[in-house]
């Protein structure tokens, strides 16, 4: 009997009560999202439970909203059910001045590099990294790129001429 | 849309002895077992039929340096056979790829472990000036850190872009002065880039 | 006389039993830039630490900025061994979120064009696990053979290695004949120096040395590391995204999925083996098929939707709707709808996945690449602890690691 996304949200549903909040499906994918306190409890509850059965960790990433205050950053995690071949999508909210979340390292391996590119990114700290260090970006920035209020070019360079991009600059 | 085409789809038999080209010997007084030219012209004309390039492949550019350098479009037949991958070895640095902030000391790192006389050809849009790539992590041209010799545009450029840009390369070097290392304007140069 | 330099040794390095060596992001073996700073004790390999990051472009942040066509050419810069699929994986993650369904026929000219993509991924992964190894021959027969396929793309598409081929719905012109000759000589001819090159490898006493039990992984490690593709088969899983989750109609087609028992470098070469036959047989299938269309949809080459889809310049000059949508598509300003969809495809190193978040406006609010090679690379140090040194070098190279795609 296949696994549907009806199953899945009335188990977590049973288990968890009132704190997954948000089911919805888009594209055919179930997402809901949970305090960010109990992000390795449902993950472990999705790893063990003998239906659900959600052992790979397929993406790890983070996402930048300026505009919802209290809820700037959000965690969001993609599973996979090999098994019955399901996906399932579990985001987690967390404030832009103390974004602790806990690591996921000792449940999935795969969880160690996935943290520092969001951590290198976006500033995420999460609590129990073996070495969360900056991963893709020189080890000497100060800042975390992704973020939507850092531009997308680097400031310093002398040599364009904003005229020449649309940008009215100097005229010389 | 029709056109003629002209590609191996029906072979043809090999033409061995129609098309191969020998390099001139330099100008020069010839005689009875000599001859007599400027030192700078053979050593030129020696140095440039032998390049040895140092494959400085990052990316993209990386793949069609291989290709190039594969059977089907040889860089060993313009006497590049020997890809030294370290620089104490080599005359040209080609750097193809992009380069990154984060990498760009090791250019400048393997650049100095070079011996001189050396050159550099920075291969692709990337490296010639950050490509496509208009970022806060890209380096906006290897010439932010190495003097360039000659520039391959191109993304990534054809195989016969980059033999192009070897033979400019190669006039380059057949027709250097032989003084030019010492010379103050090279001095410059390379004080321009903080480099002894 | 000058002065002496004196080298400064670091803190009880004389004590110290091992070295340590730094394969540095240039070096000829690593094909890419990622730096390993290795323990060894002689030859053998105590401990690693791996460094990646040279290469970042920054191609999300670049993402957030671009319409979604102007992004296909940073997509073809991920895996740039075989970027039709990086390519098709983006048209297909655009398809799911705008609604837009392609003809059959479409289908299965991306699939001819994802399968070569896959053969000359193979073909450069397979062939420099040979150089690594000390045989060049390999790689210097199955070159010419990339060159042919490089030929077909460049008569759909323009290019040659970064393609951006495709658009949103479909292709942008219909296939040449000369692009289906150019296809059948490679049909005809590849099986042939395929079979040499097995030849050369599979059985040759001193490359199964080399590579039989070199870096093997068991099947939980790698679930739990998150492997996919060849590298995950060869450890005896068989999972595939175009036979669990099949798109562009992939479930019209009949291959099998090649796994292996141990998960070591041979296992690996013989998975890509495998698969380069069973893409030969898509092709052929694929190609059967659009011979079998006939009529008036044998010229279909792209979806019906005008509003995402470029429409012919003799339209635009003539009908005024065509000439809209051709300025707003040109000048970006596509109407996305709200909303975030995940969509993977299978890439030549694993489940390639695309994660975008819209929020309507011209750009896209947020867009993830999940990446095979950053992912599987974590395992590397795990995989090399406790060999010798050429073994490490033969490890990287059969787990077919690309720069691009690393971001690193």
């Amino acid at each position: 009997m296949a696994l549907t996304n009806e199953q899945i949200q009335n188990k977590l549903t049973e288990k968890f009560g009132e704190q997954v909040t948000a089911f919805a499906e888009p594209y055919g994918m179930l997402t809901f999202e949970a305090p960010k306190e109990l992000n390795l409890k449902v993950l472990q509850f999705l790893y063990d439970d003998a239906t659900l059965q959600f052992r790979f960790l397929t993406d790890l990433q983070a996402v930048h909203y300026p505009n919802e205050k209290g809820r700037e950053l959000a965690v969001v995690y993609h599973l996979h059910n090999l098994v019955d071949n399901v996906r399932i999508r579990f985001k987690v909210f967390t404030d832009i001045n103390t974004p602790d979340i806990y690591t996921a390292t000792q449940l999935y391996a795969s969880a160690n590099w996935m943290e520092r590119e969001t951590y290198d990114f976006y500033g995420v700290n999460f609590v129990g990294h073996p070495n969360l260090k900056r991963i893709l970006n020189v080890d000497e920035m100060d800042y975390f790129p992704m973020r939507k209020e850092f531009p997308l070019e680097d400031q310093t360079r002398v040599d364009k001429d904003d005229e020449m991009f649309g940008r009215g600059g100097s005229v010389n | 849309m029709s056109r003629p085409v002209q590609f191996n789809i029906t072979p043809k038999p090999v033409d061995y002895n129609g098309h191969i080209s020998i390099v001139d010997a330099p100008e020069g007084h010839m005689g009875e077992g000599f001859f007599a030219t400027k030192l700078n012209e053979v050593v030129g004309l020696a140095r440039k039929n032998s390049i040895w390039p140092l494959p400085f492949a990052t990316s993209c550019c990386g793949i069609e340096f291989m290709a190039t350098a594969a059977a089907h479009y040889d860089l060993g037949r313009f006497g590049s056979e020997r890809m030294a991958f370290t620089p104490r070895q080599c005359d040209l640095m080609m750097v193809m790829g992009t380069i990154s902030k984060k990498m760009g000391p090791i250019v400048k790192q393997v650049y100095l472990q070079m011996a001189e006389p050396r050159w550099v050809m920075a291969v692709g849009a990337c490296a010639s000036s950050g490509g496509i790539f208009d970022s806060y992590s890209v380096l906006q041209g290897i010439d932010q850190v190495v003097p360039v010799d000659v520039y391959v545009p191109g993304c990534p450029p054809r195989p016969e872009a980059i033999l192009d840009g070897l033979i400019k390369v190669q006039s380059l070097v057949g027709q250097e002065s032989l003084r030019r290392r010492n010379s103050e304007h090279y001095q410059k140069l390379l004080d321009s880039y903080g480099i002894q | 006389m000058s002065d002496v330099q004196n080298i400064l040794l670091p803190e009880g390095s004389i004590e110290k039993k091992t070295v340590t060596l730094n394969l540095g992001p240039t070096h000829p073996a690593t094909h890419g830039v990622f730096q390993n700073i290795l323990e060894v004790d002689g030859e053998r390999i105590l401990s690693s630490e791996s460094t990646v990051g040279y290469i970042h472009r920054a191609f999300e942040k670049i993402a957030e900025r671009r319409p979604l066509y102007q992004i296909t050419p940073l997509t073809d810069r991920l895996n740039y061994c075989s970027s039709p699929i990086n390519n098709m994986g983006w048209h297909l993650t655009c398809e799911k979120l705008l609604g837009v369904k392609t003809p059959k026929r479409v289908d299965y000219l991306r699939i001819i064009i994802m399968e070569l993509a896959r053969i000359s991924d193979h073909l450069i992964c397979n062939s420099i696990i040979g150089v690594d190894t000390g045989a060049f021959t390999g790689f210097v027969y199955l070159m010419e053979y990339r060159e042919l396929i490089y030929e077909i793309y460049e008569e759909i598409c323009g290019s040659r290695l970064t393609t951006n081929i495709g658009r949103i719905g479909g292709f942008e012109r219909n296939f040449t004949p000369v692009a289906w000759q150019k296809l059948e000589k490679f049909l005809k001819e590849y099986p042939r120096v395929l079979k040499e090159f097995e030849n050369l490898f599979t059985r040759n006493r001193i490359f199964v040395d080399r590579t039989k039990g070199c870096g093997p992984i068991s099947a939980e490690r790698a679930l739990n590391y998150g492997f996919t593709g060849p590298n995950l088969r060869a450890s005896g899983v068989d999972y595939d995204v175009r036979v669990h989750t099949p798109y562009s109609s992939y479930e019209d087609f009949d291959f099998i999925v090649p796994i292996g028992t141990t998960g070591d470098a041979y296992d690996r070469y013989l998975v890509r083996n495998v698969e380069m036959w069973q893409s030969l047989s898509l092709i052929d299938q694929a190609y059967k098929k659009i011979q079998d269309i006939k009529g008036a949809d044998a010229e279909v080459y792209h979806a019906n939707v005008p509003e995402y889809y470029l429409p012919e310049k003799k339209d635009v000059y003539t009908s005024m709707e065509a000439l809209i949508w051709h300025f707003k598509i040109i000048m970006g300003e596509i109407e996305m709808p709200k909303g975030e969809v995940y969509h993977s495809v299978e890439g030549a190193n694993g489940e390639l996945g695309f994660y975008l978040i819209s929020d309507g406006g011209r750009a896209p609010y947020r867009l993830h690449f999940r990446r095979p090679c950053f992912i599987y690379y974590q395992a590397y140090e795990e995989l090399i602890k406790g060999s010798m040194l050429s073994d490490a070098i033969v490890v990287m190279s059969s787990l077919n690691l690309i720069a691009g795609e690393l971001d690193a």
